[in-house]
């Protein structure tokens, strides 16, 4: 039985219907990446699933208790890491712990040795008597996971968990959330990085104007894309246009173009023959190439197919309230 | 990985948390700041400080009371003003914890849902308490003396602080319904500053124009500054002082409730 079952979620704010009817299925033990870009409902699912939010219709279960109906008591059972760091600056590490332990229910003596446990898997023992202002922001995220994780969770919500870190931090901080899928937590993670979703989730789901428009492992999704990618640069960017017409007729579909920085995309169903091919195209169209190769498709095609976009681009203002919005965060 | 974490036994008591034991948690968070950034305390204190020694000695010299000297009439509307002027820091630093989603976090946490708001009101009514203590040593120090014994000063100094502590639940509900620091410490202002200026703290409201009395007579800050008053200055009990009472409960009754019902939906 899945640990997260969700049947037609809506949440309207005014006039943004932010969601229109998520249905979600989650197993227990998994990660599921919730994939989108800014202002699709990631943040809104999270929120409904977490107790923050009331949805206005459908009904969401996790670990068997209804989100509306029994939420004092799924609090107990869930963790929650949102899009800023929600640690208390002025406190140490270990205060912050401590104070979420206390307030799950651990007796001060539990917290504080639960939190010296949690600290030290999380490699902040070296600071945990230090001010939370202190902190780098890599610090911070992990001192966020970990408070998350002070009640023991079933079932873990990390809102796009590395939104403004570093590379290296990010990555830093997916090895964090493997282990913690190696236990047996259950993870819904919401991200709007492709690689992200690759890296770490066993099923996403592709979210859109709040609704689920895709759903499958990442090499399920890929696939949907079928067959490889045919991805080049043009030299001039004001030639992306003429180039894609030029290469119109080699792939399964009209090519994709990004006018801003000259790349052509284009599905093609096999990759025999399909550079020669291409290459003479633009040469006969007079069209100089900065680049050009074969690749396996990304989660990023797959969103262009289903959506006609790519993540990076801003589909709506972000549609969330209150204070889970970007740029609300700290430094 | 290093340490597996040990099971934790939750308290599986209430599932809704246990509202004294995480006030307690919340205020002791709060409380903390000022031990940490003592500036802040510091900063607090400045402001009531120099609206002593600016109505003392510049305004002072043109205000005569009858039988009273200015600085112990003034004192009683420096400790109202003070604890209502500290009050707008609950919502700011409501709004504060939302921007930084510490507020998503408690409420994702099987905790009171009371506790945040409580929390938040009883460590500004300690940091209020703090701050007209020090005042009355200021005050001291330029000639201020109560007038009425130590319990009615006691009296006094409390009841300015529960007032403060009743302006705080308005001001919690100002910070979630706005949800944003700047915005809402400018809506602080707007209320407080006329509020606190028209009323008896700190000249007597006969001299007002007839408009302006009227509403200074009805405003709760000349109450409680009346009510403070006769505890600082002696004289027989004064039907301010059960009234100033009667408002601090009657805006309990009203914001607490409204406070849980907007934290609840913010």
């Amino acid at each position: 039985m899945p640990i997260i079952e969700v049947s037609g979620i809506t949440k309207s704010f005014g006039e943004v219907r932010a969601l229109r009817g998520v249905d979600l299925n989650i197993e227990e033990g998994t990660v599921y990446g919730l994939l989108g870009p800014n202002g699709a409902g990631k943040t809104t699912a999270v929120r409904v699933l977490a107790t923050l939010l009331v949805p206005d219709t459908g009904t969401a279960t996790v670990a068997g208790y209804d989100v509306v109906a029994d939420a004092p008591a799924l609090r107990s059972v869930i963790g929650l890491a949102g899009q800023s760091a929600a640690v208390d600056e002025i406190l140490t590490g270990m205060e912050n712990i401590e104070m979420v332990g206390r307030l799950y229910g651990l007796r001060p003596r539990d917290a504080r040795q639960r939190g010296g446990a949690i600290l030290e898997r999380f490699d902040l023992t070296f600071a945990a008597d230090r001010p939370v202002k202190t902190y780098s922001g890599g610090m911070r995220r992990r001192l966020d996971l970990a408070a998350s994780l002070v009640g023991a969770p079933k079932v873990l919500f990390l809102d796009e968990p590395t939104t403004g870190l570093d590379p290296r931090s990010r990555i830093g901080l997916w090895e964090f959330i493997e282990d913690l899928v190696d236990e047996g937590t259950t993870l819904l993670l919401t991200t709007q990085y492709l690689e992200e979703a690759d890296a770490l989730a066993d099923q996403i789901g592709v979210i859109d104007h709040g609704k689920v428009i895709a759903e499958g492992t990442s090499d399920e999704l890929k696939s949907m894309v079928g067959g490889d990618v045919l991805d080049f640069q043009v030299a001039d960017r004001h030639e992306t246009e003429a180039a894609a017409a030029a290469v119109a007729g080699i792939g399964r579909e009209e090519p994709r173009i990004d006018k801003a920085n000259g790349h052509v995309a284009l599905s093609v169903e096999s990759p025999v023959g399909v550079i020669t091919q291409a290459v003479r195209r633009l040469d006969a169209a007079g069209i100089k190439l900065r680049d050009l190769a074969i690749r396996r498709p990304t989660l990023d095609d797959v969103f262009l197919t289903l959506t006609g976009q790519t993540i990076g681009d801003e589909a709506e203002p972000e549609d969330v309230p209150a204070a889970t919005g970007p740029g609300r965060g700290h430094s | 990985m290093t340490t597996e974490a040990a099971p934790v036994e939750l308290d599986k008591r209430n599932p809704r948390g246990h509202f004294v034991s995480d006030s307690l948690v919340l205020t002791k968070r709060n409380l903390l700041k000022y031990v940490r950034v003592p500036t802040l305390l510091v900063f607090s204190t400045v402001q009531p400080i120099m609206f002593v020694l600016l109505f003392v000695y510049v305004f002072g010299g043109a205000i005569s009371i009858p039988g009273v000297s200015y600085t112990n009439f003034l004192m009683a509307g420096i400790f109202v003003q003070t604890s209502i002027f500290g009050s707008t820091q609950t919502g700011v630093s409501l709004a504060e914890d939302m921007g930084k989603g510490l507020i998503d976090r408690f409420r994702s946490l099987p905790m009171s849902r009371a506790a945040v708001l409580v929390g938040r009101t009883v460590s500004d009514a300690g940091r209020n308490l703090f701050v007209v203590t020090l005042m009355t040593i200021v005050g001291y120090i330029i000639g201020f003396r109560f007038q009425a014994g130590f319990i009615n000063a006691i009296a006094a100094l409390l009841l300015s602080v529960s007032f403060g502590f009743a302006f705080s639940w308005i001001s919690a509900a100002i910070g979630l319904a706005i949800r944003d620091v700047e915005s809402t410490q400018a809506a602080s202002f707007v209320w407080v500053f006329p509020l606190t200026f028209a009323s008896s703290a700190f000249v007597p409201v006969e001299g007002f124009p007839s408009w302006l009395k009227t509403f200074a007579e009805w405003n709760p800050i000349t109450v409680a500054v009346d009510a403070t008053r006769a505890l600082i200055l002696g004289g027989e009990l004064n039907p301010d002082l059960w009234q100033s009472v009667a408002w601090v409960l009657v805006l309990l009754a009203i914001f607490v409730p409204l406070c849980v019902r907007l934290y609840k939906k913010v």
